[in-house]
């Protein structure tokens, strides 16, 4: 459908719309023309992904004068794929309406595990090994070297990527990873260098949050982005951890080891040259004085991962006398290991700032806060010279000098914690040095700062005051829309008791009582026979539904479940998880119905949708609380209470309730669809708990429901089930509109939005 | 219809011709690839005498062996199974069709227009269905309904839907079997496992390096007993949870470590299936975008993940992973089409499954191609949009009495057309008793006690004993038809089948406007009160403490039956009247 929101056309590619959209599109367009950031928290399954993608692009369509780019920052890569697949119908149907003119470029851009199409690079098994294999065939000196000896290994369809020269482009399209890959492999160019230099033409460019927040990747892949783009974060909620990750570095006994190892071959190296290319090395620090770190001219091939400090952090400065030479750079990278080597073996948790840190470094180990900051550009300017390819092999000490850089250039929002074994296991000796960051709106400020306009938006952000205190800017637009609901297709339940009318929790001392297990193994026995096709359940660790299964499978409650369906777990083995995803939905899909048991906060809560008949139930069994005794996180709360006002108790419950919202909302895709979500815990009866779900969640969620047995349950279950049988009006009932239509739209134009939706 | 890529032989030497078989109306054609060859072939279904073909599992190629009248037999080699076995199927049907031609003009006398499909369809759906054959013998052979009267009201099973779904394979039980319990028998350490074909199916399918190493050593480096002692050995070890033991063991016994190691074969498949999963759910690709997972970067020890023990060593197996595997194995479903005791069989057939499937996950782009579509689809938003339907298989329960009593627990599935013999708790117990005491006066004899006999004993036993757990803490109204002996079951089921068929019958003749019509409801009518008789007598024949029961199922069929008799009646009353009236009238006109 086709419509105007003042004085945008809006091109829709369904045959009808929700309010809901509708009002977030205008709430968009707004922040759009404000040139300003916006806050905008809509219920999983209205429709978000396509109302945003159709409004931005019919926006650029709108003003051609000034065309925005847009950058969809998803969290992960199979979001990505969903959201290009999204784009890709929109996408067909303005070319439809509008011809040519509408044609955009749209691409997906991941690492080269993820791109590379050179089967001997793919034969790598992870990312860095991938990454090291691709520099070993495309690096700059690699290919001078084989212009004169033949027997040195390329990568075909990078030479041929490299000849095309300019005339290397993508036509206009929508790109997902697996087109790009596709596209490569037909016209014999290499996909990742391909979609990395289209990065600049695009109109729409998806990837995942660390290619803009984490400096390390965003210094080399955003760094030319233009400032009238608009930026979106999908599924936000959870942008706050990433943010304080991707200034977090840690260095283990292991990580040492690695980085002294690396010093010696790096030793080796700086000899080698000496011995036969000595030039090399003096034209290096000639460089260096002249005060340039890098060179500016660095082919893509060569690119490395950049300073982890944020871009407007690092001096601009020529890197120190001392460690310009390359044999005193590792003498005082070999002083920094040892001391930090000396602080590793604490017998006691040690917690520092990073001030006085790096003072009694520089009184122990003679490096000051300057050489520090240095590391990072001195280390990669080092490895340049000595033209070293594998660089997988050199992670550790990156990792050192990643740290070492960190540590030099941040004062405030960071602390330094020693740990000599994790709280949790105190009989494994495992000393860690971490350096965690507190504060979320560091790392997001130079996004804020950057582009005209950056919208966070994710159904579950409440209370939305509180993301505004924490990443610190000011929307324009800050907005938590409601659904309107055609039926009650949602019933959440909160589940005090089992069925033997005792209290059921995860609470820390209730957890392992054998009773509890037993009543949370019932439930799900008797809601396994009721509901159809898919169950999804949530346990709060990996721990706790490893040693829960285990008991229900001595039990015999497990053997029960099997008998109505099919069981799936979430392990820690990524391919396992994935593949064991793939067998549920099939499942699903051929009428077996199963049930897929996950974890909260792990992997699968995190992206996975469960919609349709792949998720008619969601159960969560308990409260998923972070592990409040440790260190980091301790740290982390003072810093919030002294800075920002908020109450440890406050944040710990907003934390786990959005976690919990989180694995909950899954379940539903659009109003058509319908699910149940049973909060298994008697803590989510107390108000302070409950209230802090989602809107969308609270306002279905009746009295009658909130103090629940296993037994009542199963009978709201089936009442439920039945209900949701029925055939029903699409288009909503008793003069509320739930889905709008091309008419209505236009008398909503002449009448005003808000008498018609609510 | 269709084709196949087979080599033509003919004579078992002969190396054969590659080409095209196809199977046209009546007739077989072979075209060989190369234009030139002089072996191209035409024979004409009804000329074929017999078709024999290779076994899988066996070490030959699929071969299809198709003897003409004459004698002269044609032999084709296939490129793998199946192809052979739907090439079978089609030859098979245009076989029946032949044979069913000659019959037409018999029994087109009796139906008025039927097609030829059409009685073929009957025919089969009869053979299929034993229930419905009974209510045809009982009502069509007795005159009661005619034939078409009778398929009327069954219009949908002769669709073509039923014709079309073909043998449905037999899923497997979500349950795990492996927890294979031993028995001990009290007195000494040994434990003693039973090992059912089921199980060994399941233990192959889920742990391809047992089937592998079963292969590879049984029987030239082994006996089979002794093969599947040292498994039980091995998943003794990992029961224990003892990795140390396990792991000194295994150094011990390289055939031990075979079943104690990761199984190489299911990492590769793992491998290779990943590439083909649904990328919107793929989170292996997340691995290898994820800055954050440098190695030491990010926030390690902040209480967001848990720590897990780490896994020592490679002796280490998790229960989790046993049941993903297991679920895996029963979504794949019983892909052989072996159904043999011979364990080596089972073994190789599954190899040389996993071998086709392998090489066809590398060709085809079918599947490529399918997931992309699927991947479209689940990006669409269904209700802004009119809706689509997929196409669906269709489910083919054929008794869905057998599904629904399987769902009430593993009890009630003693085999269903044994009930030849009729005998109840006491009789049995009494025909054991009789033939103890043979023994004992006789002494032992060869053998010891019939197999009818105690296959008698145990299933009447076993039904008392399961249904008394059933009956416990469930509705008595659901299960009350388990106590009845199994012969007053089937008749009480039997009856209301066919008083359904006939009431159908009865109702839907009203009003009644034809003379035809009125002859038939007569018929039915009178049918009807026969079973009403026949309900009458079964109520006195079955024993005193289930009669009350009894009479409590049959109430409701009497109900139905007397409301029919009685409009029956009025009806009657109501058109002699009319009639007599209209001659009234008549007469005075």
């Amino acid at each position: 459908m086709i419509f105007k929101i003042e004085d945008v056309t809006v091109y829709f590619p369904y045959d009808n719309i929700y309010p809901e959209q509708y009002e977030y599109m205008v709430e968009l367009k707004r922040a759009l023309d404000a040139k300003g950031h916006c806050l905008l928290e809509m219920p999983t399954g209205t429709g978000k992904t396509i109302a945003l993608l159709s409004l931005i692009t019919s926006y650029r369509l709108s003003r051609p004068d000034s065309p925005i780019k847009l950058v969809y920052c998803t969290r992960t890569v199979h979001e990505m794929e969903k959201t290009l697949g999204e784009l890709k119908i929109l996408h067909d149907y303005q070319v439809r309406h509008l011809g040519a003119q509408a044609k955009i470029l749209a691409l997906g851009l991941s690492s080269r595990k993820n791109l590379c199409v050179n089967p001997k690079v793919l034969k790598a098994e992870n990312r860095d090994s991938v990454d090291a294999a691709c520099r070993k065939r495309t690096a700059s000196w690699v290919r001078a070297l084989a212009a004169e000896n033949q027997n040195v290994e390329l990568c075909d369809y990078f030479e041929s990527y490299e000849k095309a020269a300019d005339n290397a482009l993508l036509p206009p399209g929508v790109y997902t990873l697996e087109d790009l890959r596709e596209f490569g492999k037909n016209r014999g160019w290499c996909p990742y260098f391909l979609a990395r230099h289209m990065v600049q033409f695009a109109n729409v460019i998806v990837y995942s949050y660390q290619y803009l927040l984490d400096p390390k990747v965003a210094g080399i892949i955003s760094k030319e982005l233009q400032k009238e783009t608009v930026v979106v974060f999908d599924e936000a909620h959870n942008i706050d951890n990433v943010c304080i990750e991707a200034l977090s570095v840690s260095v283990r006994r292991v990580t040492l080891e690695g980085a002294n190892r690396n010093l010696n071959k790096i030793r080796q190296e700086i000899d080698r040259f000496k011995a036969s290319d000595a030039g090399r090395l003096r034209a290096e620090y000639n460089r260096l004085v002249e005060g340039l770190a890098l060179r500016g001219d660095l082919s893509g091939t060569d690119q490395w991962l950049a300073n982890p400090a944020l871009p407007h952090d690092i001096l601009k400065e020529a890197v120190p006398g001392n460690i310009r030479r390359a044999e005193h750079f590792v003498h005082v990278l070999r002083r920094l290991l040892q001391y930090l080597g000396g602080r590793l073996d604490t017998e006691n948790v040690e917690k520092e700032s990073p001030v006085s840190f790096v003072s009694s470094l520089n009184s122990q180990a003679g490096i000051e806060q300057k050489t520090l900051k240095f590391c990072y550009d001195r280390l990669h300017s080092l490895m340049m010279t000595l033209e070293i390819t594998d660089t997988d092999e050199f992670l550790p000490i990156q990792t050192v000098c990643d740290f070492a850089t960190l540590v030099g250039t941040y004062a405030r929002g960071f602390s330094i914690i020693i740990e000599p074994y994790d709280e949790r296991m105190p009989h494994i000796p495992d000393p860690i040095l971490q350096l965690s960051c507190h504060d979320a709106s560091l790392a997001i400020k130079p996004v804020f700062d950057r582009f005209q306009s950056v919208v966070i938006t994710s159904g579950t952000l409440s209370p939305i005051d509180l993301y505004p205190r924490l990443l610190s800017f000011n929307p324009v637009v800050s907005r938590s829309f409601k659904m309107s609901m055609t039926r009650d297709c949602i019933c959440p339940m909160v589940l005090t008791r089992g069925s033997d009318q005792l209290p059921v929790s995860t609470k820390f001392d209730m957890r392992s009582d054998p009773g509890v297990v037993r009543n949370y193994g019932k439930l799900l026995v008797e809601m396994v026979s009721v509901v159809p096709d898919g169950v999804v359940c949530f346990f709060v660790s990996y721990s706790y539904m490893d040693g829960i299964i285990a008991t229900w499978n001595e039990t015999g409650i497990l053997k029960e479940i099997t008998q109505q369906k099919l069981v799936f777990f979430e392990t820690q083995d990524v391919v396992e998880t994935t593949l064991a995803l793939d067998n549920y939905r099939r499942a699903c899909d051929c009428g077996r119905g199963a049930v897929f048991f996950s974890v909260a906060r792990g992997k699968v809560a995190e992206g996975i949708d469960f919609d349709r008949h792949y998720g008619r139930l969601v159960v969560m069994f308990g409260v998923p609380f972070q592990y409040t005794l440790s260190k980091i996180l301790l740290a982390r709360l003072e810093y919030l209470r002294d800075t920002f006002q908020i109450k440890e108790g406050d944040f710990l419950t907003f934390d786990a309730l959005r976690q919990a919202a989180q694995c909950v909302g899954r379940v539903i895709r659009s109003k058509a669809d319908y699910g149940m979500m049973i909060f298994a815990d008697k803590r989510y009866s107390r108000h302070d708990k409950r209230s802090k779900l989602p809107g969308w969640i609270l306002s279905h969620l009746r009295d009658a429901h909130l103090n629940l047995s296993t037994d009542m349950a199963i009978h709201i279950a089936r009442e439920f089930l039945r209900k949701m049988a029925q055939p029903y009006d699409k288009t909503g009932t008793m003069g509320r509109k739930t889905l709008l239509t091309q008419e209505d739209l236009e008398k909503m134009a002449e009448t005003g939005v808000q008498d018609m939706v609510y | 219809m269709s084709d196949w890529r087979v080599k033509y032989k003919s004579t078992v030497k002969d190396p054969g011709t590659p080409g095209i078989l196809k199977i046209r109306e009546g007739m077989l054609l072979f075209v060989p690839n190369n234009p030139n060859s002089d072996s191209k072939l035409k024979v004409l279904t009804p000329n074929i005498k017999s078709q024999k073909y290779t076994k899988e599992g066996s070490n030959k190629p699929p071969w299809l062996n198709l003897t003409n009248k004459q004698g002269r037999s044609h032999i084709f080699e296939f490129e793998n199974y199946q192809d052979m076995h739907s090439c079978r199927g089609f030859i098979t049907k245009a076989l029946a069709k032949c044979e069913e031609e000659p019959k037409k003009p018999a029994v087109s006398t009796s139906a008025e227009q039927a097609s030829i499909a059409d009685l073929k369809r009957r025919f089969e759906v009869l053979r299929e269905n034993s229930e419905l054959q009974r209510l045809h013998k009982e009502f069509v052979e007795t005159k009661v309904l005619t034939e078409d009267e009778f398929w009327a009201t069954r219009k949908k099973l002769l669709g073509k839907d039923s014709i079309r779904k073909s043998k449905q394979q037999l899923g497997l039980k979500s349950m795990m079997v492996s927890g294979i319990k031993p028995s001990t028998d009290g007195r000494t350490n040994r434990v003693t496992f039973n090992l059912t074909s089921e199980i060994i199916f399941q233990i192959f399918a889920e742990k391809p390096a047992v089937r592998q190493a079963f292969i590879n050593y049984v029987p030239s480096k082994m006996t089979e007993k002794d093969f599947w002692t040292k498994y039980f050995r091995a998943e003794y070890l990992y029961s224990t949870k003892n990795t140390a033991v396990a792991a000194a063991e295994a150094a011990e016994d390289e055939e031990l470590a075979v079943f104690l190691k990761p199984d190489e074969i299911l990492a590769q498949e793992a491998r290779q299936k990943i590439r083909r999963v649904d990328p919107t759910l793929d989170m292996e690709a997340d691995q290898g975008d994820d800055y954050t997972h440098l190695m030491d970067h990010g926030i390690q020890r902040d209480g967001t993940m848990d720590v897990v023990e780490p896994q020592s060593g490679q002796f280490r197996r998790s229960l989790l992973q046993d049941l993903n595997r297991h679920a895996a194995v029963v979504l794949e479903g019983r892909n052989i089409d072996v159904d043999s005791e011979d364990t080596k069989m089972v073994a190789e057939a599954l190899a040389q499954v996993k071998q086709v499937s392998k090489a066809d996950g590398e060709t085809t782009k079918d599947a490529n191609q399918e997931r992309l579509a699927r991947m479209s689809r689940v990006a669409e938003m269904e209700d802004l949009q009119a809706p689509q339907n997929f196409p669906l298989a269709p489910l083919s329960i054929k008794d869905p009495r057998e599904y629904f009593e399987s769902q009430q627990g593993n009890v009630v599935n003693e085999p269903r057309r044994s009930g030849t013999l009729k005998r109840n708790v006491h009789e049995a117990y009494g025909l054991l008793k009789e033939s103890i005491l043979e023994i004992r006066t006789k002494g032992l004899s060869d053998p010891l006690i019939k197999p009818e006999v105690a296959f008698e004993v145990f299933s009447s036993l076993t039904r008392t004993i399961s249904t008394a757990k059933n009956i416990i803490g469930k509705n008595p109204r659901e299960s009350f038809l388990n106590r009845l002996p199994k012969s007053t079951k089937d008749e009480v089921l039997h009856h209301w089948t066919s008083i359904q068929e006939l009431l159908k019958h009865f109702w839907s003749s009203y009003p009644i406007t034809t003379t035809y019509l009125h002859t038939k409801v007569g018929k039915l009518k009178d049918a009807m009160s026969n079973s009403y008789s026949q309900l009458e007598a079964m109520k006195e024949s079955v024993q005193t403490e289930l009669r009350h029961q009894l009479s409590l199922l049959v109430r409701p069929m009497q109900q139905a039956l007397d409301a029919a008799f009685q409009h029956y009646e009025s009806d009657l009353q109501r058109r002699t009247a009319k009639s007599v009236r209209g001659e009234a009238n008549g007469g005075v006109v």
